[in-house]
């Protein structure tokens, strides 16, 4: 365990250190200042106003960027370090590799997921300073929602980074998958849709193993219980669950899906030559 | 110590290793040469157990490298031909190495003012922003302190100059006992006054095997 820790805490200073890291903070930290800018706080849509409009902004362009920021930084974490050579000398020290994997997943996770928690943290405390009235219940479902979605493409991206041999192979499949998953959340399935060459039933359920897909749905079903934005496809998901158990199952699935990725990156990471 | 049996190793087509065998004991100072792409470094590597043959086996002291990495790895130091680019800086490093590897970080300072190596003063440095000789001069000193029965340079005087090169030999000279020393080389006048074997590789194959 000590190794572990160790790992983690190296990768995430290491991390601190890096311009990609300082980049990814300012862009999350900027949106939220640029939004009190801009005066979203005091605008209204659809009755949405105050902290509730500028959180529920603030992850609909995260739902966009978050993957592909995490999947570009992360997924040359071990194969930028087998390309580089830093691989063959780390691991010629006793320390097994279950222990260098997982502690690099942990240390990379806590630097992806605080900053984008951060810049909710800190819309908070800056919209409680202006006497705006603070929406927990939004601000506890994003933070929920943020965490699954950084788990979902962090163990993507360490799947990734455990089989490819160079980081540009690895760049390339991480823009694929983000845009074959951006592309499914509307575009190709409503193309689908209107071919009518599949059930509909079977198009929502594509939709929603997307994890970006899920995503959207649940940050948009605090605001709108009965999904109605959504049209025919909140028949078919609330008629399958209720409300509180889809938000639990938007939280739990990507977190699966990412904790499933991630093992089998290390299975692969185990079995194959390892520089 | 190290015991090689019919290793091959292949990479697609290409192969690498073809059924080397061979056995490095306690008190022998080996230099493995031979032309690129002659097989030294996966064999070094075989020996780490970073690659898994195709055939053969690898034993360290009677075990497998890969399924007991960290039995094996405990008895190895390794320094590589080119330093790596290690974003962490120096002080992180050997915080890696000795909870790791149990090294005294003491003894790294120690042998790195032996090299003529001031540690203390670039603690916070990354490793990767020093020059190439005293980066060199860390994963000696490193390799040193970590008292392995098994040490292995790859062209470990590739950075150094004339002095720090003397500095080498001699704190080598004075760390040989009881241990293997294996040198991936070019050039055999750089370590014949340390070595008692030659062993030359060709095209995946030992082709001469010399103890003097």
């Amino acid at each position: 365990m000590k190794n572990l820790y160790l790992i983690a805490y190296l990768d995430l200073k290491e991390s601190l250190r890096a311009k990609w890291f300082v980049v990814y903070s300012l862009v999350f930290g900027g949106l939220i200042a640029l939004f009190f800018i801009a005066g979203v706080t005091e605008s209204q849509v659809m009755g949405f106003s105050g902290l509730s409009r500028l959180l529920l902004m603030y992850i609909q362009i995260t739902i966009v960027i978050l993957p592909i920021f995490i999947l570009i930084t992360t997924v040359r974490s071990i194969s930028g370090d087998r390309d580089s050579h830093v691989l063959e000398y780390m691991l010629s020290f006793p320390i097994s590799l279950k222990q260098y994997y997982w502690g690099k997943v942990i240390g990379r996770f806590i630097t992806v997921f605080l900053p984008v928690f951060f810049a909710m943290v800190i819309a908070i405390i800056y919209g409680a300073f202006k006497g705006a009235a603070i929406p927990w219940n939004l601000f506890f479902l994003y933070t929920g929602l943020l965490f699954a979605m950084s788990s979902a493409f962090l163990g993507i991206a360490f799947f990734i980074s455990s089989f490819v041999k160079s980081s540009e192979v690895a760049l390339g499949l991480s823009f694929f998958i983000w845009i074959f998953l951006l592309a499914f959340i509307d575009i190709a399935l409503i193309s689908l849709m209107m071919q009518e060459r599949m059930s509909s039933g079977l198009i929502i359920f594509i939709s929603l193993i997307n994890p970006m897909e899920i995503f959207r749905v649940a940050a948009i079903s605090l605001f709108d219980p009965q999904l109605t934005v959504m049209g025919p496809v909140a028949f078919y998901i609330l008629d399958s669950m209720s409300q509180t158990v889809f938000v639990l199952v938007s939280i739990l699935y990507p977190v699966t899906l990412g904790l499933v990725f991630a093992f089998l990156g290390y299975k692969i990471f185990e079995k194959k030559d390892l520089v | 110590m190290i015991k090689v049996a019919n290793l091959t190793k292949k990479f697609g087509s290409n192969i690498s290793l073809d059924s080397v065998s061979c056995e490095f004991k306690k008190n022998e100072s080996i230099a493995l040469m031979g032309a690129n792409g002659a097989g030294k470094t996966t064999l070094v590597r075989s020996i780490m157990g970073y690659y898994h043959p195709n055939d053969g086996e690898v034993l360290i002291n009677g075990l497998n490298p890969i399924k007991n990495r960290l039995d094996v790895l405990e008895h190895i130091s390794f320094v590589p031909q080119l330093p790596p680019p290690i974003r962490l800086s120096i002080g992180e490093l050997m915080e890696y190495i000795s909870v790791s590897a149990k090294v005294d970080k003491e003894l790294i300072k120690y042998y790195a003012a032996e090299m003529k190596l001031d540690i203390s003063a670039n603690l916070n440095k990354s490793f990767f922003k020093l020059s190439g000789g005293m980066k060199q001069k860390l994963l000696i000193a490193i390799s040193l302190a970590k008292k392995s029965d098994i040490i292995i340079y790859d062209e470990p005087t590739a950075n150094l100059d004339p002095k720090a090169r003397d500095d080498f030999y001699r704190l080598l000279k004075q760390n040989e006992d009881d241990k293997v020393l294996l040198f991936v080389t070019h050039r055999l006048e750089e370590v014949k006054d340390l070595v008692n074997r030659q062993i030359y590789m060709d095209l995946g194959k030992i082709v001469s095997d010399e103890r003097f």
